[in-house]
């Protein structure tokens, strides 16, 4: 580990991680400190993994120039980092003449952003489309897609540390001061020294802001819940179906399918202070079920397999409650800081070209230095369930424990576990392996494999049982052996 | 493509029975597919008693009951694969299994369906609250502290009364850790009575009917859970919860039938048992692909999955021979006081055993089965309740060719 940083990136959500890629394209030595033990472990994880068209954001505003770009390029980055993406297009329904309108208004609005390709559908077109949606008529935005958020921000993570960039896990920093020129950032356990620091904290991005020297932000949380399907459901359902938005361009409750075959219902909005807050409430969980059921006929409790929530980190005005456009800056208070506020939804869609402009604000004080050895692909390992037969046999022969399937619901084998435990992060958490390979995703939840990923993980690291975490810090799955 | 006479998916009690019966009907060229290291199935972590009262008239723990039919497997040379995991079968009876060594592919003449079941999860009944460490479903837990030597907490409640939930309170009070409640949906228990007594009122721990959790505290391991009671409608009543601190919690919610499989080959599934709709030969809608145990209706002891599956073998014997079964052209349908029958179809033309549920506890009730406003056959009981299975059986010729058979709880 340097003893001095040329940058320091605060947070490990997709934005910092795909500033993490951007920035390890130069010969810069890079740190990045998550106060989890894991990338994603906030909003960037907890979404419809949407690629958005960029229709309901204001021309000019970041938002909207972000979504575009990011949505247009996105074939060539799937390509390069190996995640799974589908082009689905996308289902924007309505019921009344205020839907119409609306759908109208957007269909406008996305023209000025430079969408292209979107259509006011009527019931037949929109049954064509997709047989299970919801709706009277619809926009169908065709460049609108689908992504896995988990596997995306991991894959930028991974190829951020292929390039030399460094992850930090269970690094909160704590303050942040300004000596000789350089950041001295303290975490619990240790303090870093760097000449650069980006401002990437999602949720927490207003206090890191502060910490900085920059004030006056306001960060909202839009809490939202969701309830995954089976993917005996997905079988129905083509392509996102999302209601007509409201007036100021925000959607309720909509059908979501996966890249994988599952299908996501929501997410509900509702304000909430505390921003560590993802449980999940009767109320909200049977208003999904009324309003999921508008959009997607099959919104049936036999394919409920999970609930999960995520909480969108609005920059609001707070006097008037306006949501404002992300904040990307460089400001003279703070000199060498690259301040990202307001990074919501469509901040998936809009990781990458943030990315960029951070590291064009870079660009403007320092001259950066290519990086000879940076390479843009991420070798993603096989999946033994997506290989035909002769695939699955050719794996088997390189390697027995493609032959052993651990996670039957998901068809994860061994090989994949073990590849998921020794991952290039250094994660060693149950969710880290589910997140990694898909195993206790499916139906049953882990109750075949779960026992087997535990005794692996001890296996592979040597841990003791009572070391074994769920996902955070103090989530102690086990409190000792039965007999020593 | 090696071909086999018949193929049995799952080393279990279903698997085993059938195996067993099947090579004593002659039918020898058999092959048990089994996912785990050893065969015996879920039995393998039920290492308490009580196993095998009706069948062998002794009180057996789990693996005894399955040495008992593995034994015979291996006196009587019946090929079985274990670590293969069954991938694919298709409705013309092809069965992928992927093993360490590589891809096998099996043409079978007969396939027997016999993977058991899965438990219900969290997300499946939709319990809100945060998503802690220390919340299990009953078999996991079962499975770290049997068969992985791993103590799962120390302070734990049980949500449902299901007959593995209350085997847990009992197996966890035994090791040390304090079970504080078991809290029951229903107003009335969903396990045996003989699992309450002996592993909740002998242990000391309070039962609660009509209580759910309606709150999960803890972000990191679990520290509690909020309990209301629920009125008529099973709706929380405000005002009645209750917390309650624990860093464990267990879930008995229920098991499903793991069908996966049979949905690939074609199979059709009843909505009630969530598991095959089968004839009184224990064949599905796809000809040669038939079903036993606890894959067909959730059991309530391993005793009647054993009889089961021996039935089932006399039928694919039958058919490994005749290529063929008669036809079943006659339903079976319960009123609303049933929750499913097995089998769901009948020829009318031979014995069978009808097994069913019933939806909710009768006392001093009767189980009519009528054909055309005929009574075939009536049963009094003292009480009946969902927890156990009613198993009746039905002569040929109280029947008559046509017309379905209709079972009500009176």
């Amino acid at each position: 580990m340097p003893e001095n940083w040329d940058v320091i990136i605060i947070g490990a959500g997709v934005v910092g991680c795909a500033i993490a890629r951007e920035l390890s394209r130069y010969r810069l030595r890079i740190g990045v400190l998550e106060k989890e033990m894991d990338v994603a472990c906030g909003n960037s994880s907890r979404n419809s993994g949407v690629l958005h068209a960029g229709f309901t954001y204001r021309k000019g505003s970041l938002k909207a120039l972000c979504c575009v770009e990011g949505n247009r390029e996105f074939e060539v980055v799937a390509e390069e980092l190996g995640v799974p993406f589908k082009r689905s297009g996308k289902l924007v329904v309505g019921f009344t003449d205020k839907d119409r309108a609306s759908l109208e208004r957007f269909k406008a609005v996305g023209e000025g952003n430079g969408v292209v390709g979107l259509e006011l559908v009527d019931k037949k077109r929109l049954n064509e489309l997709d047989s299970s949606a919801g709706g009277e008529f619809a926009m169908y935005s065709p460049s609108s897609g689908i992504l896995d958020p988990m596997v995306y921000t991991l894959a930028l993570a991974e190829n951020a540390t292929q390039n030399g960039a460094i992850f930090l896990f269970d690094r909160e920093v704590t303050g942040i001061s300004r000596r000789d020129g350089l950041y001295e950032l303290a975490t619990p356990t240790e303090t870093f020294t760097t000449r650069w620091v980006v401002n990437a904290a999602g949720m927490n991005c207003a206090r890191v802001s502060s910490m900085l020297g920059i004030h006056g932000y306001t960060i909202r949380g839009f809490k939202g819940e969701y309830i995954i399907l089976d993917k005996k459901a997905g079988v129905f359902l083509n392509m996102p179906v999302y209601p007509a938005p409201n007036e100021k361009g925000g959607f309720a409750t909509h059908a979501t399918p996966t890249v994988h075959g599952n299908v996501l219902i929501g997410p509900d909005s509702y304000v909430t202070e505390d921003f560590g807050d993802f449980s999940v409430t009767k109320k909200q969980m049977d208003g999904l079920v009324t309003d999921g059921l508008r959009m997607f006929a099959q919104v049936k409790r036999e394919y409920f397999i999970r609930n999960f929530a995520g909480i969108r980190p609005k920059l609001v005005d707070p006097a008037t409650g306006e949501i404002l456009d992300f904040v990307c800056e460089a400001r003279a208070e703070a000199p060498n800081t690259i301040n990202l506020v307001g990074i919501e939804s469509p901040g998936l869609t809009s990781a990458l070209p943030l990315a960029r402009r951070a590291v064009a604000l870079m660009a403007e004080k320092e001259k950066l230095l290519a990086n000879p050895a940076f390479n843009p692909r991420r070798q993603a390992a096989p999946r033994f369930g997506e290989q035909d037969i002769e695939g699955k046999k050719k794996l088997i022969r390189e390697d027995p424990d493609y032959g052993e399937i651990i996670c039957r619901c998901e068809t994860v084998t061994k090989a994949e576990i073990l590849q998921a435990i020794r991952n290039p992060l250094g994660v060693r958490t149950v969710s880290a392996i589910k997140n990694r390979t898909r195993a206790t995703m499916g139906r049953c939840q882990g109750g075949y494999c779960e026992t087997r990923i535990a005794a692996l993980i001890q296996e592979e690291t040597g841990c003791r049982v009572t070391d074994v975490l769920l996902n955070q810090k103090d989530s102690r799955m086990f409190s000792g052996r039965v007999r020593e | 493509m090696e071909k086999k006479d018949v193929i049995i998916v799952g080393g279990g009690p279903a698997g085993l029975a059938a195996a067993v019966e099947l090579h004593k009907l002659g039918i020898t060229d058999i092959l048990i597919l089994e996912r785990e290291r050893n065969l015996g199935g879920i039995l393998r972590q039920c290492i308490h008693d009580g196993f095998g009262l009706t069948r062998f008239r002794e009180s057996l723990s789990g693996p005894e009951y399955a040495r008992r039919f593995i034994d015979q497997v291996v006196e009587r040379n019946i090929p079985h694969l274990t670590e293969a995991m069954v991938i694919d079968i298709t409705s013309d009876r092809r069965v992928t299994v992927s093993t360490r060594e590589g891809i096998l592919e099996f043409q079978a003449g007969a396939v027997v369906l016999a993977m058991g079941c899965r438990e219900r999860t969290r997300g499946a009944v939709g319990i809100p609250g945060n998503r802690p460490a220390g919340i299990w479903t009953a078999g996991v837990a079962q499975s770290y502290i049997n068969l992985h030597n791993t103590m799962v907490g120390r302070e734990a409640v049980i949500l449902g009364s299901g007959d593995i939930g209350m085997i847990m309170a009992r197996r966890l009070t035994l090791e040390g850790a304090r079970v504080k409640a078991v809290f029951e949906l229903m107003p009335y228990g969903s396990g045996l009575p003989r699992n309450i007594q002996q592993c909740l009122e002998d242990y000391g721990i309070p039962l609660f009917l009509s209580h759910t959790i309606t709150d999960i505290k803890g972000r990191s391991r679990l520290e509690g859970v909020t309990v209301a009671q629920v009125d008529e409608n099973l709706q929380a009543i405000p005002g009645t919860e209750k917390d309650w601190t624990c860093d464990t919690l267990i879930l008995s919610v229920g098991l499903i039938p793991e069908n996966e499989l049979s949905l690939a080959a074609g199979v059709v599934l009843d909505s009630r048992t969530r598991g095959p709709v089968v004839d009184e030969n224990y064949q599905t809608n796809v000809a040669g692909i038939f079903a036993a145990g606890n894959v067909l209706q959730v059991h309530d002891l391993v005793d009647f999955v054993s009889l089961e599956a021996e039935n089932l073998a006399g039928s694919v014997a039958r058919f490994v021979r005749e290529n063929r079964l008669p036809e079943c052209g006659i339903g079976i349908r319960g009123d609303s006081s049933i929750l499913h029958t097995i089998p769901q179809r009948i020829s009318a033309a031979s014995d069978f055993v009808l097994s069913l549920r019933v939806r909710r506890p009768f006392r001093n009730c009767e189980v009519r089965i009528t054909q055309g406003g005929k009574t075939i056959k009536t049963v009094a009981l003292a009480k009946a309740i969902p927890a156990e299975m009613i198993r009746i059986p039905i002569k040929a010729s109280a029947l008559s060719g046509t017309g379905t058979l209709e079972v009500a709880v009176l």
